[in-house]
Parts: C-alpha cells; sequence; structure tokens
C-alpha cells in the first residue's frame, strides 16, 4: 500500500532528521512506528500527507506519489495534532463538515458517532463547547474519529494513546484493533509507549536519528527486544 | 525581582517572531507613533494660541471639551490598548510574591503608548499656560489632568473583559454628543465646572489623584484575587450551539465551506471585529457625500468613497483569505479538498457582503440618486474586479491569524507585503480614473457605466483569476503550511 523510496528530510540549517532507503507497507497491515522525541516519527507522517516536502526520495500510497498527485486524499485520513481540528466548531458541526468533504452524508456521520459514543465518555457530543474550550484530551478523542469518517484506507495516527487517560486508552486499543481486522485497511500508528504499540501493531519500526534501526513484526518477544533496545 | 522582570520583557520584545523578520514594517509603525506625538506636541503648543486668537479663554475651552477627549480615550484604549495579562502564568509557582507580580504588570502599562502620547499635549500646553502667567496651579491642573488619563488606563483594565460597559461607554459618548449638538441637553456645562476647580482651587486636583489611586487599586486588588488558572487566567469560554445552516446543503461543497465561514464570522473576535470595521466604513462615506472636506468634493474622491462604502467587507476579510483558515491549513492540506470551490465559497461570501453593505448604504438617496448610483457602480467594480485582486493579494499574505484576539485587526502587520501592495493600487485608482474620464469628456453618468462596465468586464477574467490563485496556492503550500505554523 505504501512503498518509501530513498526518502529524505534536510533542513536548511543542514540537519538531516528522516532517511529511509527503502520501507514498505503492505496493504492491511497495522504498522506501530516508535522511537524517542527527535526520532523522526511525525516528519514521516507529515511527508506521507504531503505537509513538508521531501528533500530526496519519494513515498507511494497506493501507487499514488504523494507530493506530485493529489489523488490519494480520497482513502487517506490523518489525524497528526490540535491544528487538524477546527476550533470555533463544536465537535457534531467539525464531523459533519469532514464528513461532507468525505462524501458522507448526515445520517453516515451519525451512524458512526453512535458506534463510538463509549469512547467519546459523555464528554464530546452536545457539550456546549466549541473544540478550542475542550481539554487537550477531548480533542484527541474528537481528532480520532474524525479521522475515521468515510471508511478510510489509511489511518494515521500521531501519539493517539498521549493526553488519554487509562479507561480511554484501552478503549482506543480496542477501536484501532478493530480497524486493523480489515483486511482492507492499512493503519499507521506512532508512540512513545512500547507496551500500547506492541498490542495494537502486527508490525513495528523503530526510528533512531531518522533512521530505520529495527523492523519487527509482532511475537510475545518483540515487546522484550523492543525494551532491550531503548533500555538506559 | 523588577530587574529579572524587566530582562524578561527585554527578550521577549527582542525576540518576538515579527520583530526580526518585518523590521520595515516597525519602522513605519514607528514613524507613525512619531507622527502622533508630534501632532500632540504641536497641538499641545499652539492650541492656545489660537483658541485665544478666536476669542476665547483657552483654559475655560479645552475644559468644556475634556469630558469628551476623557471618554474618547477610553474608547480609543478599549479597541487598542494590549492588556498585559500575559506571560503571567509560567511566573505564578516561582518564588515571588503574587502582589510583586500584580504591582509589576499594573506598572508595566504605566508606560505604555496610550498615556505617553497624552503627556505630549499637556505638557506644552501646561507650559505655555506658564509662560502666560497662569500660575502654580497649572501645574496642579496638569497634574489631574495626567491623573484623570491614568485612571482611565486603569479603568480600562478592569472593564477590558466586559464588552457591556464598552458599549455603554461608546453609546454615552454618541448619545452626549448627539444632545449637545442638537442643544438637548450639554453636559459640558457641568463637566466644565468640574475641570475648571483643577486649576481654580488648590484642592480639587486631589479628587483626581484620588481616582487614580482607587483605580489603581480597584485593579490591583481585582487581579490579585483572580490570579488563578481557573478565574482571572483562565481561558473565557462560551457556550457553545450547534449550528447545522441545513439550507446551505444545496449548494454542495460550496455550501459546506460557506457554513464554516459564516460560522467563522460569528464566533470569532478578531473576525466580528472586521465585521465592525465593514460597517464603519459603510458611513466612510459621509465625509465626501456631505461636501464638508473641501479636498474630497470632487469626482475622483467621489468614486473612491463610492468603492470603500461598498468594499469595507470585502477589503478587510478578502484581503486575509486564506490567512483565516491559518490554524488548521494542515487539515485542510490533508482533506480532499477541491481549490476551486473553497475559492469560490470565499468569493460568494465577499459578494453577499458587498451586495448587504451597498443596501445599508441605500441611505445614501438622501445625497441624491447620482450618489447612490456611484456606490452602486463601485459596489460591481468591487464584486467584478476587486474581490479578485483582493484576493489574489491574500494568496502572497502568509502570517496566520490569531483569530481568538482582537487586537491585531488594528496597525496590523500582517497586511503588509510588497506584492499585496502592487496588486491594491488598480483597486482603487482605476475605477477614479475611469469615472474621471466619463464625467469630464462625456457626462457624470457615462462615467459610472464605465466603473461598472469595467466591473462586469471583470467577471470576464473569473476563472482566469482564479485558477491563477490556484496555482498559487498549490506552488506555495510548503511555505504556507511552515509559516502557519509560526506562531506570533
Amino acid at each position: 500500500m505504501i512503498q518509501v523510496t530513498n526518502l529524505s528530510k534536510t533542513y536548511t540549517n543542514g540537519v538531516r532528521v528522516l532517511n529511509i532507503e527503502h520501507l514498505e507497507i503492505p496493504k492491511g497491515q497495522s504498522f506501530g512506528l516508535v522511537g524517542n522525541n527527535g526520532a523522526g516519527k511525525t516528519t514521516f507522517f507529515s511527508l506521507l500527507l504531503d505537509l513538508i516536502q521531501p528533500s530526496s526520495g519519494h513515498i507511494l500510497n497506493n501507487t499514488i506519489q504523494v507530493n506530485t498527485s493529489e489523488a490519494w486524499k480520497p482513502f487517506t485520513a490523518a489525524f497528526i495534532d490540535e491544528s487538524f481540528l477546527i476550533g470555533y466548531l463544536t465537535a457534531e458541526e467539525y464531523f459533519y463538515f469532514i464528513g461532507d468533504l468525505r462524501g458522507q452524508n448526515k445520517a453516515d456521520v451519525d451512524a458512526l458517532l453512535a458506534k463510538h459514543e463509549e469512547f467519546f465518555n459523555g464528554e464530546i457530543l452536545n457539550s456546549k463547547k466549541y473544540l478550542r474550550d475542550l481539554s487537550k484530551g477531548n480533542m484527541k478523542k474528537v481528532g480520532i474519529i474524525a479521522a475515521l469518517i468515510g471508511d478510510p484506507e489509511v489511518v494515521i495516527l500521531d501519539e493517539p494513546f498521549a493526553n488519554l487517560d487509562p479507561t480511554t486508552v484501552n478503549r482506543l486499543k480496542k477501536i484501532i484493533k478493530e480497524l486493523a481486522d480489515d483486511s482492507n485497511r492499512t493503519v499507521l500508528v506512532s508512540s512513545h509507549d512500547l507496551v500500547h504499540t506492541v498490542e495494537v501493531c502486527n508490525r513495528i519500526v523503530a526510528l533512531h536519528l531518522g533512521e530505520v534501526v529495527k523492523d519487527i513484526q509482532t511475537s510475545p518477544e518483540t515487546l522484550k527486544e523492543l525494551e532491550a533496545f531503548f533500555a538506559v | 525581582m523588577f530587574k529579572h522582570f524587566i530582562r524578561l520583557e527585554w527578550k521577549s520584545f527582542t525576540r518576538s517572531a515579527s520583530f526580526g523578520t518585518n523590521l520595515a514594517l516597525k519602522i513605519i509603525m514607528g514613524l507613525g507613533a512619531l507622527y502622533f506625538m508630534a501632532c500632540f506636541a504641536i497641538l499641545g503648543t499652539a492650541v492656545f494660541f489660537i483658541l485665544e486668537d478666536e476669542g476665547l479663554e483657552p483654559l475655560a475651552a479645552i475644559n468644556k471639551f475634556m469630558i469628551y477627549y476623557i471618554l474618547f480615550d477610553l474608547v480609543i484604549r478599549y479597541f487598542l490598548q494590549k492588556m498585559p495579562v500575559t506571560n503571567i502564568k509560567p511566573l505564578l509557582i516561582l518564588p515571588i510574591n503574587r502582589s510583586t507580580i500584580v504591582h509589576y504588570t499594573l506598572g508595566k502599562t504605566t508606560i505604555s503608548f496610550f498615556n505617553i502620547l497624552h503627556a505630549f499635549f499637556f505638557v506644552p500646553f501646561t507650559v505655555v499656560l506658564l509662560y502666560k502667567g497662569y500660575g502654580y496651579q497649572a501645574i496642579l491642573w496638569h497634574l489631574a489632568m495626567m491623573a484623570l488619563i491614568y485612571t482611565n488606563n486603569f479603568l480600562n483594565i478592569l472593564v477590558n473583559s466586559k464588552n457591556t460597559v464598552f458599549y455603554i461607554a461608546l453609546a454615552l459618548l454618541a448619545a452626549l454628543g448627539a444632545s449637545q449638538y442638537y442643544n438637548v441637553f450639554d453636559i459640558t456645562t457641568y463637566s466644565k465646572v468640574f475641570f475648571q476647580n483643577m486649576y481654580d482651587t488648590n484642592y480639587w486636583f486631589l479628587i483626581a489623584v484620588l481616582l487614580v489611586v482607587g483605580t489603581y487599586y480597584s485593579a490591583y486588588n481585582y487581579f490579585k484575587n483572580r490570579l488563578n488558572l481557573d478565574d482571572g487566567l483562565a481561558k473565557k469560554s462560551e457556550v457553545a450551539q450547534t449550528e447545522n445552516f441545513t439550507w446551505l446543503d444545496q449548494f454542495g461543497t460550496l455550501g459546506t465551506f460557506l457554513k464554516n465561514d459564516i460560522r467563522l464570522l460569528k464566533r470569532n473576535k478578531r473576525s466580528r471585529t472586521t465585521l465592525i470595521m465593514s460597517f464603519i466604513f459603510i458611513f466612510y462615506g459621509l465625509l465626501f457625500f456631505t461636501q464638508s472636506i473641501e479636498a474630497y468634493d470632487n469626482p475622483w474622491m467621489k468614486v473612491f468613497a463610492g468603492i470603500f462604502v461598498s468594499g469595507g467587507f470585502l477589503f478587510t476579510f478578502g484581503q486575509f483569505v486564506p490567512s483565516w483558515d491559518s490554524a488548521y491549513y494542515q487539515l485542510m492540506m490533508s482533506q480532499n479538498i477541491q481549490y476551486r470551490e473553497y475559492i469560490s465559497s470565499k468569493w460568494w461570501l465577499m459578494v453577499i457582503g458587498t451586495v448587504i453593505s451597498t443596501l445599508i448604504a441605500s441611505f445614501y438617496l438622501y445625497f441624491g440618486l447620482h450618489t447612490y448610483l456611484i456606490i452602486v457602480a463601485g459596489a460591481i467594480f468591487n464584486i467584478g474586479v476587486n474581490s479578485h485582486l483582493v484576493m489574489l493579494g491574500g494568496a502572497f499574505v502568509k502570517t496566520p491569524i490569531d483569530l481568538t484576539t482582537s487586537k491585531q485587526a488594528f496597525g496590523d502587520k500582517q497586511a503588509f507585503n510588497m506584492k499585496t501592495m502592487l496588486i491594491s493600487l488598480p483597486k482603487m485608482l482605476v475605477p477614479m480614473g475611469l469615472y474621471t474620464v466619463g464625467y469630464y469628456l462625456i457626462s457624470p453618468n457615462a462615467g459610472l457605466i464605465l466603473v461598472a462596465a469595467a466591473g462586469v468586464l471583470g467577471f470576464a477574467f473569473r476563472n482566469y483569476v482564479f485558477d491563477k490563485i490556484e496555482k498559487i496556492y498549490k506552488s506555495e503550500k510548503y511555505a504556507t503550511i511552515a509559516a502557519y505554523k509560526q506562531k506570533n
């Protein structure tokens, strides 16, 4: 589904923040990206969404080169950070807006929202609050569910577990596992938390200073291997 | 302790994102400030002699209108003066007394431009008074006036969060002015006694001093008691109401964007300021059509007014497309968005704004049909030509807009951009030129037809310009995303 070739990102001050020679993510995989701060996780996702320009190489998303064509947008959805939210909308308005852009009518969106009512924990819908006034955790919930609208084939979530309470983390894990069960859907998740990532992903790639340093299929030993790698 | 604060202040000034990048603009703003100071200083020096020539007792005349000066100052402050609350949060958990923090932040406001400026008027005026033999009481009067200015300063801090207080002050100012103009009620007969006593007696000035001390301590207590994250420093949040505007659904994607733009205008401080500004622009034409200012009493300046009366919204809103969406531009760029629909939604919004302005401006019919037709012709030109030019200019503006604050709307660095400047010249000059040519060569009506025809002709280029804007959006995409990520 996603092919990365000779991809690198170097900023004008000469610092190379990402350098991936080759990476292939097959369709239907749930792909976990782990690494310390500055490892290049968000940079990789930003390149995947064509939000920054690659210094060299390219990414193919379903054979479409992301920085030359926009045809990948209809089947790709993402939540990177709060800048993906429109602060002056209520949660419902935001969901319907994204729904409109993805060709979903109000009923489709409502059905999706009803399915995830538990995840919202009664704090999002009808809360009489604009998104800008929600807590960080609740903002994240809105962004994650909005990324599921329209049944996208590729779902990209940057640090989805951060800022969430333990119960919500467990609910989110369930949601991500369900997503990944669909063999047509490719899920990309990044995290600092090795345990969560190992639990929801069937493949894990560790980045360090922009380079791929580990690429493993998840097995019972994976967590130990990763913990040993990141041990101090 | 204050030494640390001042050092922090200096760093925040020199390291602010806009400091280095927009030096040219800083200089222009500095020149603007100097200009105002010079005006006030010249006025302060000359006003005594001007009033004397008019056969008035200068100090009494000044005192008569001082009430308006003070009220007007309060209104201006409300709009322009920044509140000192920023940067307090990190100090709260450090071992610093709360009272020190509050004293410091309040103290900081005293050296604001809005206070210093008045000194440029009052100091030379008082010097002239002394020179003319008004005696030591002139100094007492001066103290009282400066104390009242500072009272305004602290009053503004107290009421800044409350819109109602501001509107009451504005309504009071308008009502007093109107009733005085129509000889219904003259507040100045009472207020002038108050101000005159500052000079006539040796102790009345103490009232002003007590006022400034009183407002200072009210502001001090107000802040000190609210120096908590959940109170004075809390973000204010409004009760949100979901609005679906389902009637816009029939317009498809265009409707989707229009819905958001309407919510954008309604729910953000910054964009509401834009709406107020465009409303004020409607009355801008009064300066031109009442023949009250001689320099404006000619055909080309009337077209200038016609363009502004109908186009206030178009200019104030349009120049910041797409910056209005800067806060969530990354979202927009990763969604399946048709640029064309996005651009035409903004365009339609400007058209609607222009039409509404033109309808409200129908009171200009009072000045004759031709006057109103100038405005209508201006509106047609605005819709047909200027709407495209404004958006073309906006495409080059890459400064993020903070929707939640209204303060940037004035004296803004954001609109300043060489390309934008060049694009904005024809917006005024072309219709002014066309009307003048028609006016003198054929007839005033021919001038109007020329302007309107140019507007209609502009429609023909709509698709071409939209293509062009789309190309700019695409080619500048990465730079725009990067620029919008930077917070001011």
